[in-house]
């Protein structure tokens, strides 16, 4: 896993979600949304602060659990969108 | 009621006459309790608003009974001969409020527009609008709100809402039912009855309403009846049928808008159903047969349904207090 990409995804994750507490730091693999942490309007603003910290367009088609569901997710989709950008 | 081994929409058949005098009793019980006269019913036009107000009547009689029409500008030219046949049909009391006047000085219009414009700059004067949450049933997509724009040229286009832009709708669109609830209370208070709240099991279990909007009243009748329920209650009680076969609609957008593409996943028949079968543990393989899903497809309503309850669970709650006040209890 890119573990630049994972930090700046917790610190997002811990500012925007969880009041600064990070003992409620879910783990990697852990649901965001079976655990509670984000909700129909968590996703909007979770997929802003892709587009916005990251620089990619995230389409439609991508919006599924394996992508934005947890932060491992998240990981491999950002790494896998910035490699097709460079690539 | 309980789970047959034939899991299907008889499940959900009730003794209509007994259902009837149960629900009549609490409301009797509640406003013998608080110590009021009637009940204040705002009619829209509905099954729901329809049946409530049904209910009253043979609680209370027509004359303890009172309605309200509540249209504004982006409600459906037919809700108010719809509402207005309710309380003619049951012979209670109703007057038209106004209430586009009071949103427009609030702003509801002007936000809404305003909140739109931040994803599609030129929307404004003729031009229509919705949001619409994708379906869950057809694939394991997260849900993400968009809104569908119509310009005066009839072309219609979709957009991806961003968040600010969805909380802004959502806000501006909040004040209709906020609104309706402020004028329910003037009555209820001047008459010194009780408000009542419409919602159906599938509403008030998915947090379908408003905060301090329609989800605020003193009693809610058919709160614990599934949607499927409801409709037979409504021929039970004699609701005209031209209210009967109206479908679902939340008559809150320039453009129709049904419950389904707003809301809920499915039309309310199987909703109903894959509902019931969570709240009665009916193993998959028979909701999908009873609703003709996959079992896969039911497995991603029923997430949905888990989702909706975490993300709406606040809607419920009382206000927070940082300890018990004991003396206070209800």
């Amino acid at each position: 896993m890119d573990t630049q990409v994972t930090t700046t995804l917790r610190a997002f994750i811990e500012e925007s979600y969880l009041f600064g507490d990070s003992s409620r730091m879910p783990a990697d693999d852990e649901s965001l949304l079976e655990t509670g942490i984000i909700d129909s309007t968590g996703v909007l603003e979770l997929i802003e602060f892709l587009e916005e910290e990251f620089g990619f367009s995230v389409e439609d088609t991508e919006t599924v659990p394996e992508n934005l569901g947890s932060i491992s997710g998240l990981t491999r989709y950002v790494s896998s969108k910035r490699a097709q950008g460079a690539a | 009621m309980t789970h047959t081994t034939t899991f299907g929409p008889d499940t959900l058949a009730l003794d209509l006459a007994a259902e009837t005098e149960r629900i009549s009793q609490t409301i009797r019980d509640y406003l013998r309790g608080a110590r009021r006269k009637g009940a204040v019913i705002a009619l829209s036009g509905g099954i729901d608003s329809s049946v409530t107000a049904a209910l009253c009547v043979a609680a209370l009689g027509p004359e303890r009974t009172f309605g309200l029409h509540m249209p504004e500008r982006a409600s459906s030219p037919e809700t108010i001969s719809l509402s207005r046949s309710i309380s003619d049909h049951f012979g209670f009391d109703s007057v038209l409020e106004e209430i586009a006047e009071t949103l427009a000085a609030a702003g509801c219009y002007s936000r809404y527009d305003e909140s739109v414009r931040k994803v599609v700059p030129e929307y404004g004067e003729g031009w229509k609008s919705k949001i619409v949450l994708p379906s869950v049933v057809d694939d394991g997509t997260l849900r993400v709100y968009q809104v569908v724009v119509e310009n005066p040229d009839g072309e219609q286009s979709s957009h991806r809402l961003t968040t600010e832009a969805y909380l802004g709708i959502v806000a501006a669109t909040n004040f209709k039912q906020r609104v309706r609830k402020m004028m329910e209370y003037y009555h209820a208070d001047r008459l010194n009855y009780v408000t009542t709240g419409t919602p159906n099991r599938l509403e008030y279990d998915q947090g379908f309403f408003v905060k301090l909007g329609d989800g605020s009243a003193d009693v809610k009748p058919i709160a614990h009846l599934y949607k499927t329920q409801v409709y037979a209650l409504a021929e039970h009680l004699g609701v005209p049928e031209a209210i009967r076969t109206r479908p679902s609609t939340t008559d809150t957008y320039t453009l129709e808008q049904s419950q389904e593409e707003f809301y809920f996943s499915l039309p309310h028949h199987l909703m109903d159903l894959c509902l019931y079968g969570v709240n009665h543990d009916v193993p998959e393989e028979q909701v999908a047969e009873a609703t003709g899903l996959t079992v896969e497809q039911v497995r991603r309503v029923n997430a949905d349904i888990e989702q909706k309850r975490r993300t709406t669970g606040y809607l419920h709650q009382p206000p927070v207090l940082v300890e018990d006040v004991a003396e206070i209890q209800y």
